[in-house]
């Protein structure tokens, strides 16, 4: 079935298949003419059989039999005999129409179809399915409709189990009989009745290293092996990753725009606000629906706070998502005394959230935190540009401060997973001479960094790194995507220790001693890790090569981030920004905005003729043809707090486009370094 | 033979060409002669059966044949020369037999049965050139093959290993670690590539090994071919304890995939470790063209599983079918007819019924020789012309030491019909060739339903040399018989011994290997030699033919008339 060469037709063939065309032709005419007229009549039916026995794929003919059944039926219900004879006639038909053309999508749904009616017998189906599946053991369609048969006779699992296993020992190029098998594992693996993951997946591990090692050059082993990682690595059931503030940590508060002159270093986070509230953050290791004030307490004697709205950071009208953020309020209607408040929040004592995929937060968490409110010091608001080339101290942070920002992961802590990934790292060493082989062995890495506890030695990034690279050079087909895994594995990198992470981290005086994290001139194509840098409020990206600020919607605390230097082609790549509250402070750049007329993320998010709000508001309707021009602008920047904006050396930056932006973003004091005049 | 009827004098009295024999070599230049069509030829043979020296016998038969020719030859009675000069022919010996008999009883009620093969072990790959042979002149119609079912290497200590040989194999096996399976699964692939590459010459980029490789001895490139992956280091303990036990394996390697590549399914014979006990070393070149060989008989015939087939009633089928094949292309056959006299002036013979036939070319079996005595008063030219009768004692310097054994029950009781190879040092330290064990059973129509036979070749330099290492083989694979007092003790026989099969009879011989030589006018075929398959026989049977006729291609006239069978569904050949 695989691997035979097309055949040119000779001149004979091609009149007789003209002939046959003919003869389909006039078939087809007189089928149509029937199904418009909806006759039902035995001669009729025929007719259809004959189409479908030339030719499988009309799909007509197909919904035409089901009509006529269906009209058959309606009229003969009482006849239990006369109908199974109608629907085994056409389980007939189907059969005749499969041995023309078995990969025919509507046989197989009409033979479905058939048999969801529940008249016919099943028994037949795994006999006939068996000749199939020796014929062509890898059709798709057979193994698809294979499951369909096993779910309606009840067939154990464990059998079909087996029968995967028995394909794949004829013959371990299968990729279906593969994917079959990883299908019936996960639902095995969820009941858990007697298929333990610590023991199943080990022996699933050794059977897929017979095909890998014996023929490296076949990918289905590979794609198994990959959901194999992939089972080892995540847990079904979601996890909260981290959180800010942190367990056990401590922050300074203060309302009003202009903020604490003594605030001093050793208090770690210090947050002005002017809104009177501060974001409690939520970061879990998959998306999960359901996060709310009755998922979530917060015990603290801050009032006001009864009711939170906890808020998924992610696409408008997604009620899922991984980052959930709830506003406390520290400056309520009352004025607050200045005064240390203890928070406390417990999260999963009552059921309710659930993930994607439908798994409950089943480990209930909870974590304190101490909130020193401070007097709010009333000060002429000075509009000081934010230099980021100077103004900055290197922060001497002690590893103990440090632990305090970033939250231990909640691990898993399960042997087996991080026995079985140490294993599969010793074997794939062997293989990494292949592009998949150096693929598999970082992954491999990864995984071992991403389920060891923080801090434990012998995660190699440079070992990473180095394969990531070597990638880029022998398969440049993949660059981007090995270029965003070295990212990610940077990142990992940066993330992975109190030590690496300080040599990153400033404070910057002009602000409050805001904490600062400098990851320019790392080549950065895509963000990661963004768990362990919650507490950041000034990031500098500077001189990578990002395309998009996809992640940093999670650093709600972020007041300024440069992005000056990197590869952004739109606004719409910088739709994520819209989440951050906080953010005062933006450099785009020199960057690539507005060089590509035709921009496909475009596509991704919500463009103006589906969407006709923005005619209401008051630019819309004053500068209707600027708006329609820079639509991606206006719709990022409208919902962005901005008070310096630098957006030099890009083509969208120009005269015209400057006059748009005041009037977008009315706090705007900075515009590429000058004032706006207002 | 004597007391048989004299047979009618024979009518033509010349032919173009004489062969005496019908051995396998002899089988197929008859055929080819004949299907040439420019040919008369007539097929002698001394013995009433066909096959000579490659024939299938029954018991009794075979031991007579075996005790025939181990004799030295009775002193010819010196026939006075008339002015026709002559010289007398005699049979020279090729064998040492010994032959045991452990229940006579048991073996007399079927002796018939068996068809039990002279020149075993013996099996043809599925991709062989004797098969291509058989196709083309149409002489698979007369015979049925089967395949044999695994293949095995053993050692010392009775465990026989599966030959992975084929993708699917690698990937079941159970004894080979991941990186054996890696190992092998990437050699096996190299030599695809490289056959793939000889066959369409002008894609220069596929060819994957040098020439320089090609001629360097396979060992050695084996060992280059497990280099260990490229390993970077680091400084931590458990990467140095990594990089030990990739050590370690890569030794495990060195010995297992080795052993498996050179003698599993190269059938190599000599130690190729070691340079100086080996007789012969293998040129890289020989051992890919080996292993193209048995990879191309994997699934050449979709009805044959493995690489090796077997024909039912015994390889004495293979002459057998070229005989006939000649017979029906006009070959005149005359068996039970021993030449006795060579008639100098031309390339003619004297037969035992007195009758003298005449030929331009004649072709002697490699066991027909001239007698020492009758050299003396012959003239330089005629020394010449004789040449390659004179038994050469220095060239026949190696040996072939063959055992057969019937058994009640199989060496796996799970296969019937295996190929059991030990490579050198696997039985005992001095071992120096390979030994291979065929065992075929009752469904090629060798041997009743409850045995098997089992035969056992060695290369050797003397007598003794090749029959240790077969008994040694031997004792790792059956038991004799225990005598009926000492069988109530042996219960407490630890289990291998108790259910190795038991030896009913035993024949043990070692055979003189004897090539052919063309001789101008006379010229002789080679004797059965040391190979599992025909392949070196058939070759140089080929050359002989070329050089005999002066014409390229044997049954070239028979493809172009008749399509004799078509690959894919290879019916004709083997059975379901």
């Amino acid at each position: 079935m695989h691997g035979r060469p097309r055949k040119a037709y000779k001149p004979e063939e091609e009149a007789a298949s003209a002939a046959k065309a003919v003869k389909l032709r006039s078939l087809q005419n007189q089928f149509m003419s029937n199904h418009h007229a909806k006759i039902y009549t035995k001669e009729a039916i025929d007719l259809s059989t004959k189409l479908l026995e030339i030719n499988p794929e009309a799909y007509t003919a197909w919904n035409y039999r089901k009509l006529a059944v269906e009209d058959t039926l309606s009229r003969e219900e009482s006849n239990p005999d006369l109908v199974k004879s109608i629907l085994d006639e056409e389980l007939k038909v189907v059969e005749s129409a499969l041995r023309q053309n078995f990969k025919s999508y509507g046989a197989w749904h009409h033979r479905k179809w058939v048999l969801r009616k529940g008249h016919s017998s099943v028994g037949n189906e795994l006999r006939l399915l068996d000749k199939f599946q020796t014929l062509d053991s890898r059709n798709f369609h057979a193994w698809n409709y294979r499951r369909f048969v096993v779910e309606l006779t009840n067939r154990s699992k464990e059998d079909e189990l087996k029968y995967t296993e028995d394909m794949i020992s004829k013959d371990f190029s299968n990729y279906s009989a593969w994917h079959n098998r990883s299908v019936l594992l996960s639902s095995l693996l969820a009941k858990a009745e007697g298929f333990m993951p610590n023991e199943k997946i080990p022996d699933e591990y050794k059977l897929v290293h017979d095909a890998i090692f014996t023929d490296e050059d076949d990918q289905s082993g590979w794609f198994y092996h990959l959901w194999l990682l992939d089972q080892t690595v995540n847990v079904e059931t979601p996890l909260l990753t981290s959180s800010w503030p942190s367990h056990g940590s401590c922050i300074n508060l203060s309302g009003g725009a202009g903020c604490l002159k003594d605030s001093s270093s050793s208090k770690l986070t210090t947050l002005c606000s002017d809104l009177g509230s501060f974001p409690l953050i939520l970061y879990f290791d998959q998306a999960v629906g359901g996060v709310s004030s009755s998922t979530v307490t917060v015990d603290s004697e801050l009032r006001g706070n009864e009711d939170l709205v906890w808020e998924p950071v992610s696409n408008k009208n997604s009620q899922v998502s991984s980052v959930w953020v709830a506003h406390l309020k520290f400056m309520s209607s009352e004025p607050c005394f200045p005064k240390e408040y203890t928070v406390k929040v417990r999260i999963g004592n009552s059921p309710g959230i659930v993930s994607s995929r439908g798994c409950n937060f089943s480990t209930p968490y909870e974590f304190v935190f101490t909130a020193h409110v401070h007097d709010t010091v009333r000060e002429d608001s000075q509009e000081v540009v934010v230099s980021w080339t100077d103004g900055f101290d290197i922060w001497d942070a002690q590893s103990k401060d440090l632990n305090f920002l970033v939250n231990l992961d909640q691990q898993m802590g399960l042997k087996w997973r991080q026995e079985a990934i140490e294993e599969e790292i010793e074997l794939f060493r062997a293989l990494s001479d292949s592009k998949i082989g150096k693929l598999t062995l970082a992954r491999l890495l990864m995984a071992k960094a991403m389920i060891s506890e923080n801090g434990v030695k012998g995660v190699h990034y440079e070992e990473i790194l180095e394969l990531y690279n070597d990638l880029m050079v022998l398969d440049s087909s993949h660059y981007h995507y090995y270029k965003d895994e070295h990212s990610v594995a940077s990142l990992h990198k940066v993330t992975s220790s109190t030590e690496s992470l300080s040599r990153h981290l400033f404070r910057y005086r002009d602000m409050n001693n805001s904490v600062c994290l400098r990851l320019n001139n790392l080549s950065l194509s895509r963000i990661a890790s963004v768990e362990k840098l919650l507490f950041v409020q000034m990031l500098d990206l500077s001189h990578n090569e990002l395309h998009s600020t996809e992640g940093l919607e999670a650093m709600q605390l972020l007041s300024c981030l440069n992005l000056s230097h990197n590869r952004i082609r739109s606004f719409s790549a910088l739709d994520s920004l819209r989440h951050l509250k906080q953010l005062r402070v933006l450099d785009v750049s020199h960057n690539n905005i507005g060089e590509h007329s035709v921009d496909t993320t475009r596509y991704l998010c919500s463009s103006p003729l589906s969407n006709s709000e923005w005619t209401e508001d008051e630019v819309g309707r004053q500068m209707t043809s600027l708006v329609t021009k820079y639509w991606d602008a206006y719709f990022v920047l409208r919902d962005l707090n901005l008070k310096q904006l630098d957006i030099a050396g890009n083509m969208i930056a120009g005269d015209e486009f400057y006059t748009l932006v005041p009037q977008v973003v009315p706090t705007l004091v900075w515009l590429n370094g000058h004032r706006v005049r207002s | 033979m004597t007391d048989l009827p004299p047979y009618p004098p024979l009518d033509p009295t010349t032919f173009d060409l004489i062969i005496v024999g019908t051995g396998v070599p002899s089988s197929i230049l008859a055929a080819a002669a004949s299907s040439s069509g420019s040919s008369s030829v007539l097929h002698l043979d001394p013995n009433p059966f066909y096959g000579s020296h490659f024939a299938s016998l029954s018991l009794p038969d075979l031991t007579s044949f075996l005790n025939s020719n181990s004799l030295s030859p009775p002193p010819h009675p010196s026939n006075t020369h008339d002015f026709l000069l002559s010289v007398d022919l005699v049979n020279r010996s090729l064998y040492s037999v010994e032959i045991s008999t452990f229940e006579p009883d048991i073996l007399g009620q079927h002796s018939r049965t068996f068809s039990v093969d002279l020149c075993g072990p013996r099996a043809v790959f599925c991709a062989d050139e004797s098969i291509n042979l058989m196709l083309k002149s149409g002489s698979n119609n007369y015979v049925e093959l089967k395949s044999v079912d695994a293949s095995f290497v053993g050692d010392s200590s009775g465990e026989l290993r599966n030959v992975p040989d084929s993708r699917g194999a690698i990937f079941k096996d159970k004894g080979l670690t991941l990186l054996e399976k890696n190992q092998l699964m990437k050699f096996f692939k190299l030599v695809q590539t490289h056959l793939a590459s000889s066959l369409t010459e002008h894609d220069e980029t596929a060819v994957k090994v040098s020439e320089e490789d090609m001629e360097s001895p396979f060992v050695e490139f084996l060992s280059k071919m497990r280099l260990p992956p490229k390993i970077k280091l680091y400084n931590s303990p458990s990467e140095l304890l990594f990089l030990y036990q990739m050590s370690l394996q890569m030794i495990r390697l060195l010995i297992l995939v080795c052993r498996i590549i050179l003698y599993g399914i190269a059938l190599l014979d000599h130690d190729q470790d070691n340079k100086e006990t080996c007789g012969h070393v293998l040129k890289t070149k020989e051992g890919i063209d080996r292993l193209a060989l048995y990879i191309t008989s994997i699934g050449r015939f979709s009805n044959a599983l493995g690489a090796l087939m077997y024909p039912i009633y015994g390889q004495g089928e293979l002459p057998q079918a070229f005989c006939r094949r000649a017979a029906v292309k006009g070959c005149i056959y005359v068996l039970r007819m021993p030449v006795t006299s060579l008639l100098l002036d031309k390339a003619s013979v004297r037969l035992a019924s007195g009758q003298e036939i005449f030929s331009q070319k004649l072709v002697l079996d490699q066991c027909v020789t001239v007698g020492l005595e009758s050299l003396s008063p012959l003239t330089d030219q005629q020394k010449e012309t004789i040449r390659v009768l004179v038994p050469n004692e220095i060239s026949s310097k190696e040996k072939i030491a063959r055992g057969i054994c019937i058994i009640r029950g199989s060496v796996r009781a799970d296969i019937s019909n295996a190929l059991v190879v030990y490579p050198p040092k696997s039985l005992f330290p001095e071992q120096l060739t390979a030994v291979r064990v065929l065992q075929l059973g009752n469904g090629l129509a060798v041997c009743p339903s409850d045995m098997h036979v089992l035969y056992f070749s060695t290369v050797c330099d003397n007598d003794d040399q090749g029959k240790a290492a077969l008994l040694s083989a031997m004792s790792t694979l059956i038991r004799e018989q225990v005598p009926e007092n000492l069988q109530t003790d042996s219960i407490v026989e630890n289990d291998t011994a108790v259910t190795k099969p038991v030896v009913l009879w035993r024949a043990l011989y070692v055979q003189e290997l004897v090539k052919g030589e063309f001789g101008g006018d006379i010229s002789s075929t080679s004797s059965p030699d040391g190979n599992l398959n025909y392949n070196e026989i058939v070759e140089s049977t080929v050359k002989l033919y070329e050089q005999l006729m002066g014409s390229g291609e044997l049954f070239k006239e028979e493809t172009s008339q008749e399509n004799t069978a078509e690959e894919d569904d290879g019916d004709d050949v083997i059975e379901d």
